[in-house]
């Protein structure tokens, strides 16, 4: 009966793996293709030490329930265990290997010098995302004038005139096939962002800068969600990220400088 | 005097002298008793305790998930608040891994059978096993009373993370007083663990029978010391954790919280810290701490596969190796819990090899297994059917393992209901496998009677199956994007859509764990009506099945065994009986040079 | 029913069950690294408080090196604002010489016991704890000095780490020094007197190396 329920097992997970409706949406990156693939290839080689490990033991199970002839005696086989040991450990060793591109191409890799810097400061639980504006430079800020109740979530500093132009809004809007790095910053506890078409995740931690960079191929509106535990809110913790296209990302950030100004500055 | 009666001379004072250290009165026999089997069962009541508490969070959780809007019975306010989930969920999380997972497998059986398979009287060292004991328990009481002071229980999770475990009420409720409280328990809890584990090392160490060398010990016994090992290293580190957090908490110290950290508009007092440090101290406890939880399962496994298929392991050797490499690798991975935490991505990529690399014994062991049941001739007590089971579980919650341990595929994976499943599967089901088949093989050595086996089949059917439902499912909530400790599903377009997955999820959930009350039923039921058990009812060969079923208070009456052979000697050629217990001299000698 | 009553009463012979050997806690003739059962002395070889201890100081081990490498990492955070301390509490090279001293003392307790001296071992015994007990005092006066100079234990993360890491190794001490006493107050009886002093003394020298790690830590890593 276990033979069966293993069977069973099997044949309900290679459905679901391959061809259940339950999975990530497409990626909106190169490196996440590479993401994609990876996780592939790790399917399909899990996939088959999966079914043969299952079937193997509903195999043993079935053929040599008792009764009958005693058993084998046998301490074990030292040729097979080097066999195997090997086997597994190139099989191992080589998927990780394989899988340090799609982790160096965003991790080891700086983005490269046009990149657009977008700041982004997590807290309680919201997303602040800041653009430099025109002048290219983030204003200073300071911990003391952080004041969200009063329109100053990340505590710019009025002194600095690199900030008067800083653009602070809610949700990420990028131009498509553009390079964005994101300057991931927390102001209290270890938040994180995490959008699933990206195939990117990263703790925001207090203390800590964490640069992350991608280019997104695809328009369209994704979620951005919190994944770190961060309190009562966590659950709650959510924005988007836009991507449109290079004229409309010119207009979104002519209508925040303008809002600025109506805004009389800072 | 004549030689026979110089011996029986010999042995009579041996018993006496056993004798008089038996405890009288029903104080020192049961409640402050210093003999392991005690101490043992004491584990294992604690530990059933836990369990019941663990499931129950759990229940309600998953009602939660299910149907965020239900109104639930002993929830302040009829429908629950995410405060009230996160704190159900640190709790449910602490408590499984302390005070189950930690502490049956290797505070219950490995309390109770280390000694007997060794052929020794009792634990290195009793009183301090004793001592433990009550360590554990009121480590255990502190945790459940954070329930119950104002703002309850904390909200950071099993793991604590600083700063929000660090900077009091202000980043929660749950977090004043209630995270102190945790903390204090499990500080209280490491002092425990560290003074068990120098016993389970002392006494293997030094109080084996003679003939036992260290390669005829039962792959239990490897597990159990290996296990105490990891405890002793790793509970020491989670202590020094503990009491910095504390610090941080009560004094004003900052060693994990960093300057401008601004909560609620209120700039914190203090700087310098790191919350990375945190982490690392943290996991570098966390990860040979899962394989405490399991090592000991892994043992329990290959010693009843072995007996129910009556043959000896598969590579008994390898086995011994897998277990110590296990083991020593345990400690070099912990990073692999923290890809995307902010720390260096190259020590991210060393991380993965590492941990690619465990999967290698891993996989060793699994082998084996199937090798040992290969060939044999197999009997499927309800025992046997738990540890087939284990090792299915231990195969789908281990290869999930593969995709975690990539760090680029760890990004869409982490912290995701993915990991939940992993982690579910080797932990919550694969490990109390072990516990339950533990539980089956050896009551009858503990209490003196058999269980009921077409209940525990039942019950394994039930569990196995359930088991699968609920966390099988939870793999594909992870992939669409499901995020892990979440109050609900709600606020997200794409979570809520999954929610057809997380009330089936939930539905299985109370299946399985209505289904163990076929476990307790048989548990209790048996401690009475039970039918009374012989001294080796399955046939076993090490050393607990050649004493009384349960055994004397000296675990050998004054008999102490002699060892001849390794365990697992089944179907030798040539035997009469398909089984040659290891204190008996005669048949071909397996020394230890196997 | 067992056919090997006989094989036990064999084995009991082999394996020296004789109830008044086995005292010095050595290998019995059993062709192994087995134990002699039952052992004299309720059952537990000495050796086996040796392991114990040696053990026990694994982990305090292990609890010191996760304070220590908090120390370094957080020492070596760039723009953390480390402020290193002032001065080191100069008392504390004298409390170093302290208990180096009653680490000397306690081994020529040993000796002393070894040769069968048992009045000169006390006194070289009562001799350490004495000056174990200076040690702890100095400690607290070292921690008056450094609060009189401003730095207490949430002023700074140097002043924490101090803080700790002397609260942390003298309460062990403290043990130790129980430890010490508790031998002392014990009738002189061979085994047990030999096996408690030689792993009261394995915790005291254990405690002197780890404070002399940890002042040095504290002195050149700054």
């Amino acid at each position: 009966m276990l033979a069966v329920a293993l069977t069973g097992l099997v044949g309900a997970a290679v459905y679901f793996f391959v061809w259940g409706k339950w999975g990530p949406p497409a990626a909106i990156t190169p490196v996440g293709k590479e993401v994609d693939r990876q996780y592939q290839l790790t399917l399909a080689i899990t996939g088959a030490i999966f079914i043969l490990a299952q079937l193997g033991l509903a195999f043993a199970v079935l053929r040599y329930r008792g009764s009958g002839r005693g058993a084998h005696y046998s301490h074990g086989n030292n040729k097979l265990e080097f066999l195997w040991t090997f086997a597994t450990t190139v099989i191992f060793l080589g998927l990780g290997l394989l899988g340090y591109k799609a982790w160096g191409a965003v991790r080891l890799t700086p983005a490269s010098p046009g990149a657009i810097p977008i700041e982004v400061t997590t807290s309680q639980f919201v997303y602040n995302f800041r653009y430099t504006g025109p002048d290219g430079r983030f204003g200073m800020t300071d911990p003391k004038l952080i004041s969200p109740s009063t329109g100053n979530p990340l505590g710019l500093d009025p002194n600095d005139p690199a900030g008067r132009d800083d653009i602070v809004v809610p949700t990420l809007t990028v131009p498509v096939g553009r390079e964005i790095d994101l300057l991931i910053r927390s102001q209290d506890v270890i938040h994180s962002v995490f959008v699933r078409e990206l195939r990117l995740q990263q703790d925001a931690v207090p203390g800590l800068t964490v640069p992350l960079h991608f280019t997104a191929d695809k328009i369209g509106t994704y979620d951005i969600v919190c994944t770190q535990l961060c309190g009562l809110g966590h659950s709650r913790m959510h924005s988007y990220l836009n991507v449109v296209s290079e004229s409309d990302y010119e207009s979104f950030l002519k209508r925040q400088e303008q809002l600025l100004r109506q805004a009389g500055g800072r | 005097m004549s030689a026979e009666a110089e011996v029986s001379a010999r042995t009579q004072a041996a018993r006496q002298h056993a004798a008089a250290g038996a405890p009288r009165g029903f104080v020192r026999k049961y409640i402050f008793s210093t003999d392991h089997k005690v101490i043992g069962i004491q584990y294992y009541a604690l530990a059933l305790a836990a369990v019941l508490v663990g499931v129950v969070l759990s229940i309600f959780m998953r009602l939660h998930l299910a149907w965020p809007a239900l109104h639930l019975p002993f929830v302040s306010g009829g429908v629950m608040t995410p405060e009230q989930y996160e704190a159900l969920l640190t709790m449910h999380g602490t408590i499984m891994v302390f005070f189950v997972l930690t502490t049956a497998p290797q505070g219950a059986f490995g309390n109770y059978f280390l000694p007997i398979q060794i052929g020794a009287p009792d634990m290195a060292f009793p009183r301090l096993n004793m001592l433990s004991f009550w360590i554990t328990l009121v480590s255990f009481l502190c945790m459940i009373s954070a329930f119950f002071v104002p703002g309850g229980a904390p909200l950071s999770g099993w793991t604590a993370y600083a700063p929000l475990s660090a900077l009091g009420q202000v980043t929660g409720p749950g977090e004043g007083l209630g995270q102190t409280i945790w903390l204090v328990s499990i500080g209280v809890f490491c002092i425990a663990m560290l003074l068990g584990a120098l016993n389970f090392i002392s006494t293997t160490i030094d109080m084996r029978a003679p003939g036992m060398s260290l390669f005829r010990m039962p792959l239990t016994v490897w597990a159990w010391f290996v296990t105490a090992i990891l405890s002793l290293l790793s509970f020491a580190v989670l202590l020094a954790a503990v009491v910095m957090l504390l610090l941080d908490r009560t004094a004003g110290t900052s060693f994990f919280v960093p300057a401008a950290t601004v909560v609620s508009e209120q700039l914190q007092r203090h700087s310098g810290g790191s919350p990375l440090l945190w982490e690392h101290l943290f996991w570098f406890f966390g990860h040979p701490e899962v394989y405490i939880a399991i090592l000991p399962g892994m043992g329990v496994t290959s010693h009843l596969l072995s007996t129910f298929s009556r043959k000896p392991v598969f590579g008994y050797k390898a086995m011994v190796w897998a277990i110590c490499a296990i083991g020593l690798l345990g400690f070099l991975v912990w990073g692999h819990h923290m890809f995307v935490s902010g720390m260096s991505p190259y020590s991210a990529f060393a991380f993965s090899l590492l941990t690619l690399s465990i999967g290698v014994p891993s996989a060793i062991k699994t082998f084996n297994w199937l090798g040992t049941i290969w060939g044999g001739k197999l009997q499927f007590t309800t025992a046997m059917l738990f540890a087939l089971g284990f090792v299915s579980i231990f195969v789908t919650g281990g290869l999930s393992g593969l995709f975690l341990a990539q760090p680029a595929v760890d990004s869409m994976l982490h912290a995701t209901y993915y990991v939940v499943a992993h982690f579910h599967l080797i932990m919550g089901v694969a490990a109390l496998f072990g516990i339950f088949a533990a539980t089956y093989f050896w009551f009858p050595k503990m209490f003196g009677r058999m269980m009921n086996e077409r209940l525990g089949k039942l019950h394994f059917w039930c569990t196995f199956v359930g088991a699968y439902l609920i966390f099988f499912p939870m793999h594909f909530v992870g992939l669409a994007g499901g995020i892990r400790r979440y109050a609900d599903f709600t606020a997200v377009d794409y979570l809520w859509r999954l929610q057809p997955l997380q009330r089936f999820i939930t539905w299985a959930a109370f299946a399985t764990a209505a289904a163990q009350i076929f476990f307790l039923w048989n548990f209790f039921w048996s401690l009475r009506r039970g039918e009374k058990a012989p001294r080796n009812p399955w046939r076993a060969t090490t050393l607990e099945w050649i004493t009384a079923s349960p055994p004397p208070h000296d675990n050998f009456a004054g008999n102490y065994p002699r060892v001849y052979r390794g365990p697992y000697e089944f179907s030798v050629p040539g035997t009469a009986e398909d089984f040659l217990m290891q204190d008996v001299p005669t048949g071909p000698e397996k020394g230890a040079r196997e | 029913m067992r056919t090997d009553e006989a094989q036990i009463a064999v084995g009991a012979l082999a394996g020296g069950a004789g109830n008044g050997e086995g005292a010095s806690g050595g290998n019995g003739p059993d062709g192994g690294d087995g134990m002699q059962w039952p052992a004299a002395s309720g059952s537990v070889p000495p050796r086996a408080y040796v392991t114990g201890v040696t053990m026990g100081l694994g982990a305090v081990l292990m609890f010191f090196m996760a304070l220590v490498s908090a120390y370094i990492v957080r020492k070596g955070m760039p723009n953390s604002g480390w402020i290193a301390l002032p001065a080191m509490p100069r008392i504390l090279w004298l409390n170093t010489l302290v208990l180096i001293a009653s680490s000397v003392a306690l081994a020529q307790a040993r000796g002393r016991f070894r040769a069968g001296d048992s009045r000169e071992f006390r006194r070289w015994w009562g001799a350490a704890t004495i000056l174990g007990l200076f040690f702890l005092a100095g400690q607290i006066i070292a921690w008056r000095e450094l609060a009189s100079s401003g730095v207490y234990l949430a002023t700074n993360a140097s002043g924490s780490f101090f803080y700790l890491f002397t609260a942390a190794h003298g309460l062990h001490l403290a043990g130790g020094l129980i430890a010490l006493v508790w031998v002392l107050r014990l009738p002189t009886r061979r085994l047990t007197l030999g096996t408690a002093t030689e792993v009261a003394a394995m915790f005291w020298h254990f405690m002197d190396g780890l404070w002399v790690f940890l002042f040095l830590l504290l002195m050149l890593v700054r």
